[in-house]
């Protein structure tokens, strides 16, 4: 069986790692100085399309973005380990916009796609992570939703085998196609760029890109059209501006303030016998312990 | 109308206690707010649930006992609880922030158009001010939360939605029996059939498996807690012996557990456990906020790690400047030897 994959990708700053060059003087984060990646839990979900696609020989992935034009590079790493096609979409109309807002205009993205059996995305994203996005937009296509998604069994009759982690356990479940899976980072990880495709979709661009002056492979592009990514705006997608961005999100973001630890004073010891024989007493006296 | 909803999780035919805590937490703000506390469950057999839901302070329990309800999925669950929550109209609606509650609840606030804020780590009442409008809308829900990888803290609000929705953490709130034993407040026995649609069951689960947690660190009054530093499984080994000594629990950090030093129900930290034991002992952690948020409300927390700028000793009431395989050998042996 042929399918149609729609990935759903994230560009993200890295959070994990978050180091004194991205702090400000003022203990405020520096998003800017951090690394934008592919969110991990994405890639997760694309290494799972892919293998649906040795599976399914002749099936077919678009993986679709949402961000500014720079997250077309997420994109691009997707073609490199065997995506299909590219879809950003892009719009100032979604600026700020909560998971519900979010998850409408990647919906509506989906529907402009058309044909798919299977949307798959990250359990979450880590800058927010909220874990709300999938199951929003399966909500707002009308499909079934398997979240925290472990490993696909089988696709059989239309219908999928998906282990799937549950607190302090694992369920397996079936459910029928078209459907929406949100994936775990216990689901096999990604593989690699394949060099083969790195070399020729290195030039793949969105159109905003192919507009900006120095942009060489505008022959290459012409030539192969695989090369050309898709770019689509509020209007592309027929979205409603009043359900997009700050407008559409019930969600207002109040405060922001960084995380500050009430410091104390503390004891200090060393490793030495004397030392940890001192402190011993001490928490025995004060009966912290025993 | 206007009134506070609580989704009681069941885990067998126990209430998950993220339930009972959010219940609390729900009692405190409907006196705050002048409305009642509901409690919702869904599933097969739920004659035990009054007598665990009401101690903690609802003063009403709605009730979906259904076969077909047995075990939770997706779709049937977010039928009946949009469709009650369209009827009663809630100011507020809280879930907990489990595999269970974060598949729902969005699915909920996506049908419902509604706001939703995950993982919260504390929930207020307070006004906001509409810059565009000048409005002032009082006694709005603060949903508080950390974000960007828990590098910030923010509160969120959704002025004009309801239910305001929020998804919280196990351990997060704290256990408040607000009633005696005995209370029985008013059941209310729904027929799941008026909720249900044959569309809803699409998906079947075909296979179950759930371990008990196998540990009790969220109980625990010690906590012996592992980070990266520990350095290998031999040495958190270790770290099992002291807490053994000390009718503790073993615990770790994301890092520790990533480096498969030990199993991610021990966890603590925002993707894992909160937890206030009387005293907390961290071994090799450096104390990353992500880390830290789970633990700080702890009584004494007594740090070994051999650089003595690491994070977490500002937090610290006791700073052991050691690598915990120096140290912790070193504490088992002089512990035993004086008590």
């Amino acid at each position: 069986m042929k399918l149609n994959i729609i990935v759903l990708a994230k560009q993200v700053p890295d959070t994990r790692n978050v180091g004194e060059e991205a702090m400000n003087s003022d203990g405020t984060v520096n998003r800017a100085a951090l690394p934008a990646i592919f969110n991990p839990e994405d890639l997760n979900a694309l290494e799972l399309a892919l293998q649906l696609k040795e599976n399914n020989p002749g099936s077919r992935i678009t993986i679709l973005t949402m961000g500014p034009h720079r997250a077309a590079d997420i994109l691009r790493q997707g073609l490199y380990r065997g995506a299909d096609a590219g879809v950003l979409l892009t719009d100032r109309a979604f600026a700020g916009a909560d998971t519900l807002a979010t998850s409408y205009a990647l919906a509506a993205a989906i529907r402009k796609i058309g044909e798919f059996d299977i949307v798959l995305c990250g359990r979450q994203a880590i800058d927010g992570d909220t874990a709300q996005v999938g199951p929003q937009v399966a909500r707002q296509l009308g499909l079934p939703q398997v979240t925290y998604t472990r490993k696909i069994i089988e696709l059989k009759e239309g219908k999928m085998l998906v282990e799937r982690s549950i607190e302090n356990g694992i369920e397996l479940v079936e459910a029928p196609l078209p459907l929406l899976l949100t994936v775990d980072a216990t689901a096999d990880a990604c593989r690699p760029a394949n060099a083969y495709r790195l070399l020729r979709f290195h030039r793949a661009a969105i159109p905003t890109e192919q507009a900006t002056e120095g942009f060489r492979y505008a022959e290459q592009l012409a030539a192969d059209t695989e090369l050309q990514l898709k770019e689509w705006s509020l209007t592309d997608v027929d979205g409603d501006a009043t359900r997009c961005g700050l407008s559409g999100s019930p969600t207002k973001v109040r405060k922001v303030e960084n995380v500050v630890f009430q410091a104390k004073e503390s004891k200090r010891y060393s490793a030495s016998d004397e030392d940890i024989k001192a402190l011993v007493s001490e928490l025995l006296a004060n009966h912290t312990i025993g | 109308m206007n009134d506070i909803f609580v989704y009681c999780e069941l885990d067998g035919d126990k209430v998950a206690e993220v339930s009972l805590e959010l219940l609390s937490k729900g009692r405190q703000l409907a006196d705050a707010l002048g409305v009642e506390l509901h409690a919702v469950a869904l599933g097969n057999s739920l004659t035990t649930v009054p007598q665990q839901v009401f101690p903690y302070g609802a003063d009403v329990l709605h009730l979906f006992d259904d076969k077909r309800l047995d075990n939770y999925t997706t779709l049937p669950y977010t039928s009946v609880l949009c469709k009650l929550i369209e009827e009663e109209k809630p100011q507020i609606f809280l879930l907990g922030a489990t595999v269970v509650g974060r598949d729902l609840a969005p699915r909920i606030s996506s049908t419902l158009e509604s706001g939703l804020t995950a993982d919260c780590t504390a929930l207020e009442l307070g006004s906001y001010e509409d810059k565009k409008s000048g409005r002032v809308i009082d006694n709005l829900l603060y949903s508080i939360r950390p974000a960007f990888g828990g590098n910030i803290v923010a509160t969120i609000v959704n002025p004009y939605h309801r239910p305001q929705m929020a998804t919280v953490r196990e351990g997060v709130m704290p256990l408040v029996k607000t009633r005696k034993e005995d209370y029985v407040g008013r059941v209310i026995e729904h027929c799941a059939d008026n909720y249900l649609a044959e569309s809803d069951f699409v998906v079947r689960i075909i296979e179950r498996h759930v371990q008990p947690r196998e540990n009790n660190l969220k109980g625990a009054q010690v906590v012996v807690a592992g980070g990266y530093g520990v350095g290998s499984k031999e040495n958190f080994e270790k770290l099992h012996t002291l807490a053994n000594l000390l009718h503790g629990e073993v615990g770790a950090t994301r890092a520790a557990v990533d480096a498969g030093f030990t199993t991610h129900d021990r966890q603590i930290g925002q993707t894992g456990l909160t937890v206030r034991p009387k005293v907390y002992i961290a071994c090799g952690i450096s104390g990353q906020v992500q880390h830290i948020s789970g633990m700080k409300d702890s009584g004494i927390i007594i740090s070994i790690n051999s650089d003595p700028e690491a994070p977490i000793n500002s937090i610290a009431d006791y700073v052991i400047n050691g690598s915990v395989e120096e140290v912790v050998p070193k504490l088992i042996n002089f512990y035993q030897q004086k008590s």
